[in-house]
């Protein structure tokens, strides 16, 4: 499909400014751009056309089922979108005075009230823009607060070696160096090699629980009993709460920091990687040290990005929990769980689960013994999914895990939607013994077939060259 | 209660069965029994659409809606084509994840391809990344990029946006990096203070164009500096600005960000927007956050994926060049069909209005006894002025449904763009007459 700028015809544009009634101005010739820079010119109905047709190769979990592990594709509610878009909330100056923005104010408070009760914390900032920049923030208040007793030499995090790639990257952000652990058989926290890491220099421990491998770790109370021995802190990454929410809390684990995403557990959308939300809770003797996320009262506060955060998608975030209400949070949470056991059933006598055990809100299958007989990778069944119209899930993730495919349905799916999710694997699965090569070579209704990454990254495209014309 | 649980209480007992499962309480057989929550959130009742519909607009309300906003500092009003409200809004866009998976993803890398093509046009860089948070952190993650082992110190100057500088020392406190100030001298960055800051540690210099009060700053000398001693200049700008001004290319930076905001974004009392950076090709793999490239298919189509990998997080943990993994994609979106409905000679028109409109109401407002320029250099939309009785001034703006300038310093910092109009203008100085009569 054509690039934008290929469509841009000498001379087109939208009529959208008046003519200026002011005098006009000269910028002094030592200030001006040289050359111009070449934007597109098109009509109004050829940006409309381009991106229609854009939209038409690209899929939102709204399109289809979208099954990706750690990532809490659910639905995107329609009223949700509607709220964030008026003009009360769209048209407010950030620095406006406060006896203008009572409202922004409240959307902030009352979110913040909600999240620290679901995770059982005693203070929120909104501030962070995702989930990596939450665990920045979370990350900047455990340093905050060790240095603040004069404690300098705690420069260590451990981190499981089933964590998120962010983790041990937020770590280095933030001078830490990363000590990672190894899981037990189970995927759980090894007990030995925990204690085994914990020393004086160690400042924290990151966790997820439910943790990568969607199983809820049940020495949760001793893992952070240990860690405050030691005194380090615990920090929750957020990544899996929609398995928990209204059941249990990690302020009631022993955690001390957490970071959620309001784009995965809150069901604000995506966008295509973005904008997300990654607030930051904590228990109150961390407070002092957490970013504003209201109206400014002291510039001394920590700042992670300008202003309050990314006020639309919080917007959107307590819409949701204010639709759902204390019954409704509770009732995702068990049926997210619910799903992905479900479907982990229906799988039976196809693709193996990693652990066989009762999941969270997700499951791994290990595709190691289906590859040796097939050779037929995981890969090759994500993208066979492709052409059945399901988004595949999070592939070669934990990385404990080998060949793994990681799937959360989250409770947006009907029982329908699962059956049929669970046939076409099932016959993905058959069709690997039968017809191996049309896996290698899946998918075939997609816009395009494999792309060769290799040589993206070798010689990099990253823009358009108009040089060529 | 509202809930977005498709599935009935029979089918989801019958799904219970099939799992040999009377209650959801079984499901969570490994939460120890002293953690489970034993009581209901402290949450109010879930609510019908309807009601939600209600309470939610009731808050909204209860902000003021200005009908004229003549404040910036570092949030800009300007006007948004409603095909830059519309398009963002497709399903397909909104409710997608980061395009992992490109065959069924190539509608969005396309789209970001597009925006980092446009971002290299408006800065003159070699290449864009796909945006990152807002500008704050963007100008935070490019000094990063400047630093190694052997120059560890960040220069900024001190007439950048303040929540620039805020963020900017919240991640050099976290990466254990000093960061020093370049003070301003007459409204401008003090090109002999800078001399005197640049020592050998230094390793990247930022500098906001134009700077927090409005005023051009001279970046091809700040970069002829930095240079000399071997550091790397990172140029902040305005990108509405860019349509009109000196590009960072022309002007020698390594390295171009800025907030994106006053591509398409509403204010939204402060986000989400986004933050664009982009470098000279040197620097590529330096750059944090996603990336899309070119590429072909199998079938040898063109084909678009995220790219350079080997930067990122789930690739390189601990080693990796940001922990970023969002970009903004929906803004850099919206950002882009802003872009490309304005066009190039769109963008410039706002510029030259915007300017062209800032410069009148400082003249208006400076023809009054008492009030008058805090510095004397030439501007862009944004001004500070030294006004007797500002807090009587504002407050009898506010009650015509105005949004004055903002208080800052010893002053007021005004901001005008396109959308205000010469009457609104003429109005904001008779207010101010009858203020200061």
């Amino acid at each position: 499909m054509k690039l934008i700028f290929e469509n841009s015809i000498e001379g087109r544009g939208c009529e959208l400014l008046p003519a200026c009634d002011v005098p006009a101005v000269e910028l002094p010739i030592e200030l001006r751009r040289a050359v111009k820079p070449k934007l597109p010119q098109l009509s109004e109905i050829d940006i409309t056309r381009h991106y229609t047709a854009l939209s038409k190769r690209a899929h939102g979990v709204n399109c289809g089922f979208y099954p990706l592990g750690s990532c809490t594709m659910k639905y995107n509610p329609r009223i949700d979108e509607e709220i964030a878009a008026l003009e009360g909330f769209t048209n407010i100056h950030p620095l406006a005075p406060a006896h203008t923005v009572a409202g922004c104010e409240e959307v902030l408070t009352r979110c913040g009230e909600a999240l620290a009760e679901i995770t059982g914390m005693d203070a929120m900032s909104l501030q962070p823009a995702a989930g990596a920049h939450g665990e920045f923030t979370g990350l900047l208040l455990i340093k905050s607060y060790h240095h603040s007793r004069g404690d300098k030499k705690r420069t260590k995090i451990i981190v499981p070696d089933s964590a998120h790639g962010t983790n041990p990257a937020s770590a280095a952000m933030c001078g830490f160096t990363t000590v990672s652990i190894p899981s037990a058989s189970d995927g759980c926290v090894d007990l030995n090699a925990l204690q085994a890491a914990l020393d004086d220099e160690v400042a924290g421990l990151m966790l997820t629980n439910p943790n990568t491998v969607g199983l809820f770790d049940k020495q949760i109370l001793k893992i952070t009993e240990l860690v405050h021995e030691a005194g380090g802190l615990v920090y929750y990454d957020g990544a899996n709460l929609n398995a928990i929410m209204g059941v249990v809390r990690p302020g009631d684990m022993g955690f001390d920091v957490v970071h959620l995403n309001l784009h995965k557990t809150f069901a604000t959308p995506h966008g295509g990687g973005g904008p997300g939300s990654g607030p930051v809770g904590c228990k109150s003797f961390l407070a002092p040290f957490l970013p504003a996320s209201s109206i400014k009262t002291g510039k001394d506060a920590l700042q992670v990005r300008s202003f309050y955060g990314n006020f639309l998608v919080i917007v959107k975030a307590l819409t949701y929990i204010m639709t759902l209400g204390a019954e409704g949070v509770r009732e995702a949470a068990q049926n997210a769980v619910l799903n992905a056991n479900y479907l982990m059933k229906q799988l039976e006598g196809s693709f193996e689960p990693a652990f066989d055990n009762i999941c969270m809100h997700e499951f791994v299958l290990c595709l190691e013994r289906f590859k040796h007989d097939t050779g037929v990778s995981a890969l090759d069944v994500a993208k066979a999914m492709i052409d059945e119209g399901i988004h595949p899930p999070t592939m070669y993730f934990p990385l404990i895990v080998h060949e793994a495919l990681m799937l959360e349905p989250t409770e947006t799916e009907s029982k329908s939607t699962l059956d049929d999710a669970a046939l076409v694997l099932k016959r993905l699965y058959q069709r690997a013994f039968d017809e191996p090569e049309s896996m290698h070579s899946a998918p075939h209704k997609a816009p395009i077939s494999r792309p060769d990454e290799v040589l993206a990254a070798r010689q990099p495209v990253l823009r358009y060259e108009f040089s060529h014309e | 209660m509202g809930s977005y649980v498709p599935n009935t209480p029979s089918e989801r007992k019958s799904m219970l069965n099939a799992l040999g499962l009377e209650s959801y309480a079984e499901l969570y057989a490994d939460v120890p029994a002293s953690v489970l929550l034993n009581r209901p959130l402290n949450l109010e009742p879930g609510k019908s659409e309807l009601e939600v519909r209600r309470e939610m607009r009731k808050i909204a309300d209860k902000n003021r809606v200005f009908t004229d906003i003549l404040r910036g500092a570092g949030a800009y009003d300007h006007y948004i084509p409603a095909v830059a409200k519309s398009i963002p809004q497709k399903e397909e866009f909104l409710t997608a994840y980061t395009p992992y998976q490109a065959e069924m993803s190539q509608g969005v890398l396309q789209s970001i391809f597009e925006y980092q093509t446009m971002i290299c046009e408006l800065t003159g860089m070699a290449v864009s990344n796909a945006s990152v948070y807002d500008g704050a952190s963007a100008a935070a993650e490019a000094l990063a990029m400047c630093r190694d082992r052997k120059r560890t110190v960040s220069l900024i100057s001190e007439g950048v946006n303040p929540d620039v500088l805020a963020v900017v020392k919240s991640y050099c406190f976290a990466s254990n990096h000093d960061l020093r100030i370049i003070p301003l001298k007459d409204g401008k960055t003090d090109l002999d203070a800078l001399k005197e800051l640049l020592s050998d540690d230094v390793s990247g210099v930022f500098v906001q164009q134009p700077n927090f009060y409005g005023i051009f700053e001279d970046c091809e000398a700040v970069s002829a500096l930095v240079h000399e001693r071997g550091a790397m200049f990172v140029m902040g700008c305005n990108p509405i600005a860019l349509a009109i001004i000196k590009t960072p290319a022309e002007c020698g930076a390594d390295i171009a960000t800025g907030e994106g905001q006053p591509l398409g974004l509403p204010l939204a009392y402060g986000g989400p927007y986004l933050g664009f950076m982009a470098a000279t090709a040197k620097h590529m793999r330096k750059l944090p956050g996603r990336i899309v490239g070119q590429t072909v298919d199998r079938d040898g189509n063109t084909a678009y994926v995220l790219t350079l990998q080997a930067r990122e997080q789930h690739i390189r943990r601990e080693k990796a060049s940001s922990n970023i993994c969002s970009n903004q994609a929906l803004c850099a979106l919206t950002a882009a069909v802003y872009m490309s409905a304005m066009g190039e000679r769109g963008i410039r028109d706002a510029a030259m209005q915007s300017m062209a409109k800032a410069h009148y109401l400082q003249e208006r407002l400076c023809s009054i006894d008492g009030v008058e320029l805090k510095y004397q250099a030439p501007f862009f939309h944004e001004f500070l002025l030294k006004m007797p009785r500002a807090g009587e001034i504002l407050a009898e703006l506010e009650k015509a449904g105005i949004l004055g300038g903002l208080p800052v310093d010893d002053g007021v910092l005004w901001c005008v763009t396109e959308k205000v109009s010469r009457e609104t203008l003429d109005r904001v100085e008779a207010i101010c007459r009858e203020v200061l009569a």
